[in-house]
């Protein structure tokens, strides 16, 4: 990204070609030449007008992540059925030996 | 691995090492951490699955109440703060073992933090500080298929088994651990040693690290001696055993120190440990700078314990294994050295369970250190998985305190145990080893030996009363070692000297 | 019997008890206006009118027909997951997926003894406030087939005002309940948030998203809201409290009397000074239904709630956001298609294919929007700040409902609808239209649409939003103001069909 961003005032660095090809990969998205204009300029415009929340005074604000005032949600530590592994494997695109299967993997050894 | 090594001891010469370690447990609890899916360990595949674990659309995440106390005794058990807000987050990123797109993680508000675990390695005392304790899910099992070893690297594609996916994970990470000098390895695997016994103790899971229900990440740096900043880090997965963790130290240490040498930069990367080479080699490094975009978990509400929940899991504690080796230490008598050499020997459970089933310490450390350990190291095996249990042991020294047997007829009884023959009182019937006593058998011996000596007895008469060892050695002979000496010598001393 | 798909669920059961009727005449009913008049409308994505017959029978044959909700059809918008029923979300990237459960809701409606007529086409993910962004082509409105339904629940809204379906579940994240409501002149309910359980609705913002029905009479809506409403074990977020008594509510609101009611109109929302962007049609119609309120009693007043302005920024934030990590787990891997894994090209290159491929402009748009918000660097800028002006407008719901009103009102869409294709290029004109819902979705109160009448000739709704688990309020004053308009508005789309 071209610069940091000032959330004092409500300016934002501009979401450009490259921005938006390096974001697309990061949510795994093979976005299309003629895509990456298009979003460039409609999320130019849609960023413009979200970035109206760094003109709020939140000074002393808590962040609200959840609308319900719930703490402590727990489940008994107790086994309950499984899905029949025919179902499980049923919806995949893929499967083998009882396993999803899935293309070769280019990452890091687990 | 070809790469260029230096010394260990050279390496102390001009380098301090820091290291650091990230350690995975899974919990042992009967069923997921956000689901009922069951948690047994070789199932056959994804038959441990559902909506949840499998991330199927529309599912939803509830915690395992479990789980959380486990975290948290764990994190009591480290000193820690516990948390009164805290919250799980999501790790977003790819990969075919996450069945949501985000582990389910705690990132800026982990449910314990800012605790320690004092180890001792030869008689010194090294603090680990910990940074957190957090919880988390397990991954799915990825099998690669078509290349040359079933590794990533070559294969064709790949298969994954969702049953280890989603069971609860709890992370424990060190603070950088400097002033270990050469002892570094050691304090590394001292660290992973008794943070395995806690967890142990407090049965929040079987820790073994063959099966990876303890996993090890190793962090280790070097700087030049003297120097006020730390070098550059390199983190070393795939170490599963104790063993491992002082080898994977020992190696990063002599690996980096070339580097360093060589007037080169020690790259921050992951590497692998090889077991069989005790090595470690680079990970494939990635294209750009993973960006995980953690924020509070939406789905599942912040775990906010109170003091009084906090309390009662304290209260419920069981006794910690340092506390524990104080207080035998005391008990038994022994000198911090002995104690170690018990510890280290992997002894201690196993003297604690034999003085309980009624032997002395000093008979209980006797046989385990001595006798047993001679057996188990002749067999190639741990003392625990020696064919013979604490209860038969302190029978067996029983049986020589009553003068049953002696100590030679009590390893024979051992012999029989060892071999299934039952306990040791059993053994002692069914093989005949009693000690033999004032009988008309050992009034025969004795007869015979003086009949057999008059050169002796003669001697004896004439006032060389030491000269009858010569004959308690020829009656313990014909009994095989079976009589009783100071039987036979009072037997002797009747018949030659007269009443 | 007249036509059964005119009658409102009230007067099915009265039908099905009396013996009238049988559930599989009402359902065959609904099966064939679904056939005559889907083919126009697009409001259903699948129909499986053997299996709606077959259930009605075994309802009939079990003799329950007509309690509760018992024999009843019912539509679900294709966002809920149903065992062995296909299950699109409208995307293309579960095309073909047939889930191995079902979502609560689902299981709730079929232990109730419903029947399901089918699941409605929606904006994919619910990305949407017309249903254009549905994989599987857009939905009309009946009351003018070259608008939209309003959206993303547009298959629902366009199902129950055509009478394909005597009511439906809809979800509302930012108002994708209300304002397809508020455009097919339904009844449209969004449910306090963690009042009905979200297990097996396919998430957009798991935050904001809440279940809820839509139908052509408040009293309809209520029974539906009963039936699906209340705690789940299987939702961490789900709140364990008794259903509000909405049944109740609505019954009473149509005896008309509001005395004592004290009403907030809300300045921000179409109010003095913030009127650009509103027809001036929807203006009058809600000023209207306003003084009807007074009529019937209540105290009205104009109540000011100065961060509602920043909802729309705020939601546009949080929802990309928080969608762009849901919808992470479409990835061609376990479920839905899976594209381009022809041998040469590996996991990441498959898996961007298939969301490449699988998704719509508008949720790319969002997933990338939301990836960048929460990127390192700009979430404190981006998702931190808006979850911070969420408090603030959390803030002005207290203040309001803590000392001066018991409810709040507004317009539920600052417009009528509007042509099909007039917005779908320009992503912030589509948004504007959430205008005024996003407030109640973001502070997770309840929140009603109800019709107040025609504008152009086509319904304007009016927004009644309440406390946190006052959704009884929301009943009785969208009761009030039925009953004080007579008939249920799409009585005047029948008429004029006829």
């Amino acid at each position: 990204m071209s610069s940091e961003p000032t959330p004092d005032t409500a300016a934002h660095p501009a979401l450009d070609r490259q921005d938006i090809a390096h974001l697309a990969r990061l949510a795994r998205l093979a976005v299309t030449d003629e895509e990456l204009d298009r979003f460039a300029g409609q999320l130019g415009a849609v960023l413009d007008a979200v970035a109206q929340v760094q003109r709020a005074d939140v000074a002393d604000v808590v962040p609200t992540t959840h609308a319900v005032p719930l703490t402590n949600v727990l489940r008994a530590d107790v086994a309950t059925p499984s899905l029949p592994r025919d179902a499980v494997l049923a919806g995949a695109p893929a499967a083998e030996d009882d396993r999803f299967r899935v293309p070769r993997i280019l990452g890091e050894e687990a | 691995m070809s790469e260029p090594l230096v010394e260990f001891d050279d390496v102390l010469t001009r380098y301090e090492p820091v290291i650091g370690l990230e350690t995975h447990v899974e919990l042992g609890t009967e069923s997921k951490m956000f689901c009922g899916c069951a948690t047994t360990f070789g199932a056959e595949p994804n038959t441990q699955t559902c909506p949840v674990c499998l991330g199927l659309p529309g599912s939803l995440p509830v915690a395992n109440a479990a789980a959380v106390e486990s975290t948290i005794r764990i994190g009591l058990a480290l000193g820690c703060r516990i948390a009164s807000w805290s919250r799980f987050a999501r790790k977003n990123y790819f990969y075919p073992d996450i069945p949501k797109g985000f582990q389910t993680s705690q990132y800026d508000e982990p449910l314990c933090t800012a605790g320690h675990l004092d180890v001792e390695v030869d008689g010194e005392t090294y603090r680990v500080e910990i940074e957190r304790v957090h919880l988390e899910e397990d991954t799915g099992k990825n099998l690669h298929v078509g290349g040359a070893t079933g590794r990533i690297h070559g294969a064709d594609h790949s298969l994954v088994d969702f049953n280890r996916a989603g069971i609860p994970l709890v992370e424990i990470v060190t603070r950088p651990v400097p002033g270990a000098g050469a002892k570094a390895p050691e304090v590394a695997r001292a660290y992973v040693t008794e943070l395995r016994e806690i967890i142990q103790t407090l049965g929040a899971s079987d820790v073994r690290m063959e099966q990876g229900s303890l996993r090890c990440d190793v962090n280790t740096s070097l700087a030049p001696t003297g120097s006020l900043e730390w070098g550059t880090r390199t983190e070393t997965k795939n170490v599963n055993s104790l063993r491992s963790v002082e080898r994977a130290v020992r190696y990063e240490m002599r690996r980096q120190a070339a580097v360093l040498d060589a007037g080169g930069r020690v790259l921050q990367e992951t590497r692998h440990l090889h077991e069989d080479t005790g090595s470690t080699s680079p990970g494939r490094s990635k294209e750009e700078a993973t960006d995980y975009r953690y924020f509070p978990e939406p789905d599942l509400v912040p775990l906010a314990p109170d003091a009084e929940w906090v309390e009662k899991l304290a209260a419920g504690l069981p006794e910690l294994p340092a506390a524990r080796r104080t207080r035998l230490q005391q008990e038994w008598g022994l000198s911090a050295t002995e104690m170690t050499w018990l510890v280290n020997a992997g002894a201690l459970g196993l003297v604690e369970r034999t003085v309980a089933a009624g032997a002395s310490p000093a008979d209980a450390r006797k046989w385990w250190l001595g006798e047993l350990a001679r057996r188990s190291n002749d067999a190639g095996v741990e003392l625990t998985e020696l064919a013979v249990t604490p209860a038969q042991v302190a029978e067996l020294t029983a049986l020589v305190a009553e003068g049953t047997v002696n100590d030679k007829l009590a390893r024979q009884a051992l012999d029989g145990v060892l071999a299934g023959e039952g306990d040791p009182r059993a053994v002692v019937q069914a093989r005949g080893l009693a000690v033999m006593g004032e009988s008309d058998e050992l009034g025969a011996a004795v007869d015979a030996a003086i009949a057999g000596a008059p050169d002796v007895v003669a001697k004896v008469r004439g006032g060389k009363v030491q000269a009858l060892g010569a004959l308690v050695g020829a009656v313990m002979r014909t009994t095989r070692g079976q009589a009783d000496a100071a039987t036979v010598k009072r037997m002797l001393e009747e018949r030659v000297l007269g009443g | 019997m007249s036509d059964l798909t005119a009658l409102s669920v009230v007067e099915l059961q009265q039908a099905l008890s009396a013996g009238e009727t049988t559930s599989v005449e009402v359902t065959r009913a609904h099966l064939d206006r679904i056939a005559a008049e889907d083919g126009a409308l697009g409001a259903y994505l699948h129909v499986d009118g053997e299996a709606a017959l077959r259930r009605a029978g075994e309802i009939d044959a079990a003799g329950t027909a007509g309690t509760g909700l018992a024999g009843i059809p019912v539509a679900l918008k294709d966002v809920f997951v149903t065992e062995g029923v296909p299950t699109t979300s409208g995307s293309r990237i579960l095309e073909g997926w047939r889930p191995p459960y079902d979502a609560t809701v689902a299981r709730r409606l079929k232990d109730a003894g419903t029947v399901l007529l089918g699941k409605t086409n929606m904006d994919e993910f619910a990305m949407g406030s017309s249903t254009e962004n549905s994989a599987y082509g857009p939905t009309r409105n009946p009351w003018d087939h070259d608008r939209i339904p309003g959206g993303s629940s547009g298959g629902s809204s366009a199902a129950v005002a055509g009478r394909l379906a005597p009511f439906a579940l809809g979800t509302d994240t930012g108002g994708s309940i209300r304002q397809p409501a508020a455009v097919t002149g339904l009844v449209g309910h969004k449910p306090t948030y963690g009042s009905v359980s979200r297990y097996g609705l396919i998430a957009f913002s798991s935050s904001l998203d809440q279940a809820g029905p839509m139908a052509r009479t408040v009293l309809d809506a209520a029974l539906l809201h009963e039936a699906i409403g209340g705690h789940d074990p299987r939702d961490s977020t789900s709140i364990d409290a008794p259903v509000p008594t909405v049944v109740e509510a609505a019954r009473r609101g149509a005896g008309g009397d509001l005395a004592g009611l004290r009403v907030g109109v809300v300045r921000e929302l179409g109010g003095d000074g913030a009127r650009e962007g509103y027809d001036a049609g929807v203006l009058e119609r809600v000023a209207e239904a306003v003084a009807l309120l007074e009529g019937a009693g209540a105290e009205v007043r104009e109540v000011s709630c100065p961060s509602f302005g920043l909802a729309l920024p705020a939601y546009y934030l949080i929802a990309p956001s928080e969608a762009s990590s849901n919808l992470a787990r479409f990835e061609g891997m376990r479920f839905g298609i899976r594209v381009g894994d022809d041998g040469t090209r590996d996991i990441d290159e498959v898996m961007a294919l298939t969301r490449e491929q699988g998704f719509g402009p508008e949720v790319k748009r969002r997933i990338i929007l939301g990836t960048y918000a929460l990127s390192a660097g700009y979430y404190d800028a981006y998702y931190g700040q808006a979850q911070k002006v969420r408090t603030l407008i959390d803030r002005d719901f207290t203040a309001a409902f803590d000392d001066d009103v018991d409810v709040l009102v507004s317009p539920t869409s600052p417009t009528v609808a509007w042509p099909i294709g007039a917005r779908v290029d320009d992503p912030l004109a589509m948004y504007a239209a959430d205008l005024c819902t996003l407030p109640a979705s973001l502070a997770g109160v309840p929140a009603i649409s109800v019709p107040c009448g025609l504008s152009e000739g086509l319904p304007v709704g009016l927004q009644v939003m309440a406390p946190a688990l006052a959704d009884d309020r929301c009943y009785r004053v969208a009761a009030a103001v039925e009953a004080a308009l007579g008939a249920p508005l799409t009585d005047r789309l029948a008429e004029r069909a006829a």
